[in-house]
């Protein structure tokens, strides 16, 4: 099975070198080669298993507890201002 | 060649929850930037969310309001994909197994009950607020407030059902108007609390398939989702007529110039790799929790409007518009219930009342005339204190001051003469000050009546009682 590994890591915001390009390109592959293995089965009638343990339907009440102090989540910033994130403009 | 538009909307409301949907901070709105995260809505490694049961509930709420299914099973799923408004670097959405499907919402075309399809409406977290620098030294800066990220949506999924910006404009009111009466959403455009997507195609009337679509984005109030929605239909129109070919793609409403603007290039084809959740579990709602949130239900706009036909022997017309607020239809049945005459009550809702709130842009539960006051005022008619004329500067009074309806009257004067004698002595002016009238009216020219009505209620500043001085002036136009 072949995949594009620049598309990969363009949707994943990574740089890869040429070298890095070939390396993770052909061992995603192998991955991929032995997932393809479990398509041989057949799968049909069974539902999809989302989570390895079979547990549903677990709640928190709808209360409200202390946030993070502003300083706290500004200082993981790259940059702030007046009590915002500061980032490079966004073409809207 | 004659086409046909096809238009399919996608809403996100906010639910009305005092937490967020995945964490326990705040979702109060206006507070100072970035003061209501924490390691779940920022994203940070390590942190688990947790489903508020409370969203859960408002969703099931609008799933049965809208006869939709609710899902036995349902999944949160990460649509991933990287803006900076959004911290986790993935929404936790809805994808193969949306919390409600297969409902429906009914509006009124050319008085004619038109059903749109709801195919899915489903949970998921709202995403930060951008701001763009404007200044020179700040034009090269977005700036990012988190407080909104993680407040719980739902998303409602239309049909391409609708086939005209006012089709979908009722729709979105209806669809507003559900989530007012479940009071799980304010549906306020302008602050973003109730927010429209549209998917819109045009095909050559009578054809099956759709045309092509684009998706208009950036639409903020009920009024311009109509008007982008029609400058786009008369775009693709124009375009299939050149014989070019509509291209599918996300398009901006540019509210300044009053145009959609294609976000082409600006945007990479979108590939967000969905895949389950694995830190939320399943949902797995069962028959009893649907049958407890379906006997909490309120009224809904249509049960409402058909009581309103019935209980209050009004027209549909009557009904369908008061009712299309659960505020008004309480103060309707407030007014009616200290002046049990509901058409009347009705008329002068739809008619003065909508008329001013209209003009001020005002909500009905800020109307300064209360439903109490109104019913007074409508009791004065009926006594014959007042003449419905009068009425209507008593009720801009009220509007204007808030003032009670029998002071008004008694402070400006306004009570209704009933006098007889009164009435002959303003009837007898008009007669002598116009002769030549009184002449022609004799000879046969029996138009003529309503011009010396006219002049009386001249001369009694209005207040005289019509019933009375069209008996009077009868009499006295026949001597």
């Amino acid at each position: 099975m072949k995949m594009d590994i620049e598309k990969v890591a363009r949707l994943a915001r990574l740089e890869l070198s040429e070298e890095e390009k070939v390396t993770f390109g052909s061992q995603l592959e192998q991955i991929l080669t032995y997932m393809e293995q479990l398509n041989r089965l057949d799968t049909s009638g069974l539902e999809p298993t989302s989570h390895a343990i079979p547990v549903n339907n677990v709640f928190r009440e709808d209360e409200v507890k202390p946030s993070f102090p502003q300083e706290e989540v500004l200082a993981i910033a790259p940059d702030e201002e007046d009590g915002h994130f500061k980032v490079p403009r966004i073409i809207e | 060649m004659e086409y046909e538009p096809v238009i399919g909307l996608e809403v996100h409301a906010q639910l009305l929850t005092r937490s967020k949907i995945f964490c326990g901070c705040s979702t109060t709105f206006g507070e100072e930037p970035n003061t209501q995260t924490c390691p779940v809505c920022t994203g940070q490694p390590g942190s688990l969310p947790v489903i508020n049961r409370k969203a859960v509930e408002f969703a099931i709420k609008l799933g049965l309001a809208t006869s939709c299914r609710i899902a036995p099973y349902s999944l949160f799923a990460r649509k991933n994909y990287f803006y900076p408004d959004l911290p986790k670097g993935y929404q936790i959405s809805m994808y193969e197994f949306p919390l409600a499907v297969g409902g429906f919402i009914d509006i009124m075309v050319d008085g004619k009950k038109k059903r749109i399809q709801i195919i899915r409406i489903h949970m998921e977290d709202d995403a930060g607020k951008l701001k763009h620098g404007e200044t020179p030294e700040t034009a090269s800066f977005s700036y990012v407030d988190f407080n909104r990220t993680g407040v719980p949506l739902v998303e409602i999924v239309s049909g391409p059902d609708i086939r005209s910006p006012e089709e979908a404009g009722d729709y979105l009111r209806k669809l507003r108007s559900i989530l007012q009466y479940l009071e799980i959403c304010t549906g306020d455009m302008e602050k973003g609390t109730f927010r429209c997507d549209a998917n819109v195609s045009v095909r050559p009337k009578g054809r099956k398939e759709f045309g092509t679509r684009t998706e208009l984005k950036n639409m903020n109030s009920f009024r311009h989702v109509e008007k982008a929605l029609e400058f786009e239909i008369k775009r693709q129109m124009a375009a299939l007529e050149d014989g070019e070919e509509v291209v599918q793609e996300t398009r901006l409403w540019d509210v300044d110039q009053g145009v959609t603007i294609s976000m082409r290039g600006k945007e990479e084809a979108h590939d967000y790799r969905y895949f389950p959740d694995p830190d939320l579990v399943p949902l797995r709602i069962d028959e009893n929790w649907v049958g407890e949130v379906r006997k909490k239900l309120p009224e809904l706009p249509d049960e409402k409007k058909e009581r309103f036909i019935r209980q209050y022997e009004i027209p549909e017309y009557d009904a369908e518009i008061l009712t299309s607020a659960r505020a008004m239809a309480y103060y309707f049945e407030e007014c009616v219930s200290f002046f049990p005459e509901p058409k009347i009550v009705s008329n002068w809702m739809m008619g003065d009342l909508l008329r001013e709130l209209k003009r001020d842009e005002k909500e009905i539960d800020h109307c300064p005339v209360t439903p109490k006051h109104l019913a007074e005022m409508l009791s004065m008619i009926k006594k014959g204190t007042i003449s419905g004329k009068i009425a209507k500067d008593v009720f801009e009074e009220m509007y204007r001051t808030g003032a009670y309806p029998e002071d008004i009257v008694k402070d400006k004067g306004w009570v209704q003469i009933l006098d007889e004698g009164e009435i002959e002595r303003a009837i007898q002016k008009a007669i002598d000050a116009n002769p030549k009238q009184v002449e022609d009216y004799r000879k046969g020219k029996e138009k003529l009546f309503g011009f010396f009505v006219g002049e009386v209620m001249k001369q009694t500043h209005g207040k005289a009682n019509p019933k009375l001085v069209n008996e009077l002036l009868k009499k006295k136009l026949k001597a």
